[in-house]
């Protein structure tokens, strides 16, 4: 791992009118490194993310990507990393291969390296039978699978991932992060995540930025997280820096319920 | 070009996929052909203007090509909601080559959709003046499909739900096909009509296509495709300002 930040985020706003997103955010990410951003629901990672992405411009602050200012050299920027959204961004009536091949066309990818590259990375991520199958018979863990093999494709040196397991069953996450692993491992890929299953965090990431309320409240390994809040898990770590009320952004009246019930036992 | 090219090729892809969606979209069209075009026909043909079905199969064209192309916005609000348009966006690429690509597509899709509605009223019994008019006809028709692709890229890039776009094509949309002398006569109108019909872009198409497939145009088909080409141009250039303004 090299010493330059791959990631530099400093004292970063977003503003959307009178709503401050994100606030006073800085942190690096190492080159090499998976970097999880964790925070709860309407925190400021997928506005951070997106500002990283070039597809937000930050209020104020500076972000660099591999040395390049994101807000000035966008084109650059955007081809050194790979993107993996919240929700899904593939075309469901291509198949697997033309969702790798527009991606390849759009990255400037030449026609032999491209067919080279999908080959690998449709194998690499177990999805090379079903290359020609229309993206609308998968399932989601083969979305998901293929939605990474494609942020892979001209090979950046980050890959962002935006809570890329939500809504998978255990073997399909756990399949996905062996990938992501056996990829940061063959291709020394940066990878700068978002995920809201804390054991995935804990077992996957090198080191770890919790976001509250559009701040950064906490930085560093798992162990120095649970050493720092006094925890023996990083669930407990996160519930103890970000407090355990639920946020209004995505509070389903269920959740509701469930904290009026909570506020009412603790009285 | 490879960008524009492959974006292309994807909508084209689509639609030839999408058989049932391809079938369905004729609908309107086959029913406006048959219902209008063999219910008024009696009652043109009293009024000494010939046959009505001549008269209004190059409007029927212009009516598919108007509502495929406007539905290539609709397209790019499902990308924005369903996500393709979020990794078109952050790729390393122009955005007036990703504008381009898409409206070319949609584009394509609209003439493609017009080939098979002339078609159909070629069964029906519309008879052009010659063969040789028909590859023309098409050239207008693609001027046409560019024009109303491009505004419908403008239009999608400013919406962000899909209840916005069904608003525009009732209020927006029909008014246009109403409006362009598709199925009336452009002469003899209140003047309050007059105005409205020669401020619509599609009247000219419909009038350029009417010159070219049947040798009688009211303003006359160089004046169509003048006026064709200066609408396109602003909705291309408006386009892809709405599109640069994207914020996915």
């Amino acid at each position: 791992m090299g010493d330059r930040p791959i990631i530099r985020v400093q004292h970063i706003v977003k503003s959307f009118g009178d709503v401050v997103a994100v606030n006073d955010v800085s942190f690096d990410v190492r080159p090499g490194e998976i970097f999880a951003f964790l925070g709860p629901n309407g925190a400021g990672k997928t506005t951070t993310i997106r500002m990283l992405t070039t597809l937000l411009h930050p209020t104020a602050g500076a972000l660099e990507l591999d040395g390049l200012d994101v807000t000035t050299h966008r084109t650059d920027v955007r081809k050194r990393f790979g993107v993996v959204f919240q929700d899904p961004s593939l075309d469901s009536e291509l198949t697997a291969w033309e969702n790798m091949d527009i991606h390849g066309v759009l990255y400037h990818v030449p026609r032999h390296a491209r067919r080279e590259r999908c080959e690998l990375l449709l194998r690499m991520f177990e999805l090379w039978e079903r290359r020609d199958d229309l993206v609308k018979t998968f399932s989601g863990g083969m979305k998901r699978r293929l939605e990474i093999a494609r942020g892979l494709l001209h090979t950046p040196k980050v890959l962002f991932l935006d809570e890329p397991t939500l809504g998978l069953d255990p073997q399909s996450r756990n399949q996905m992060w062996t990938h992501v692993r056996d990829v940061r491992a063959a291709e020394g890929v940066t990878v700068f995540l978002t995920t809201h299953y804390m054991d995935e965090a804990d077992r996957v990431a090198d080191r770890i930025a919790v976001i509250d309320h559009g701040r950064l409240v906490a930085t560093g390994s798992s162990a120095e997280l649970k050493t720092q809040t006094g925890t023996d898990s990083l669930e407990a770590a996160f519930l103890a820096l970000t407090g355990t009320t639920i946020r209004d952004e995505s509070a389903t009246a269920a959740d509701q319920m469930r904290q009026v019930a909570r506020v009412w036992r603790g009285r | 070009m490879t960008v524009v090219y492959i974006l292309w090729l994807r909508e084209v892809k689509k639609y030839l996929r999408s058989r049932v969606q391809m079938v369905a979209s004729l609908g309107a069209p086959l029913m406006y052909l048959g219902v209008l075009g063999f219910g008024l026909g009696p009652v043109f043909r009293r009024a000494g203007e010939g046959s009505y079905l001549q008269f209004m199969a190059p409007g029927v064209i212009g009516m598919t090509v108007l509502f495929t192309a406007m539905f290539s916005g609709i397209a790019m609000l499902w990308d924005r909601q369903f996500g393709f348009l979020k990794e078109t966006l952050v790729a390393p690429v122009p955005r007036l080559a990703i504008m381009i690509g898409r409206t070319l597509g949609g584009a394509t899709v609209a003439v493609l959709q017009g080939l098979l509605i002339f078609a159909a009223t070629l069964v029906a019994g519309f008879r052009p003046l010659s063969v040789l008019a028909v590859p023309l006809a098409f050239l207008l028709i693609a001027l046409i499909a560019i024009v109303f692709a491009a505004l419908a890229t403008a239009i999608g890039s400013s919406l962000k739900e899909m209840q916005g776009f069904q608003m525009v094509m009732n209020f927006f949309v029909m008014p246009l096909w109403f409006l362009s002398g598709a199925l009336y006569p452009l002469t003899g109108l209140p003047a309050a009509l007059t105005v409205l019909t020669r401020i619509d872009p599609l009247t000219y198409g419909v009038d350029g296509v009417r010159g070219l497939m049947l040798g009688t145009s009211h303003f006359g088909v160089a004046v169509d495709v003048g006026v064709l080409l200066a609408v396109g141009a602003l909705f291309v250039a408006a386009g892809a300002w709405r599109f640069s303004k994207i914020e996915a």
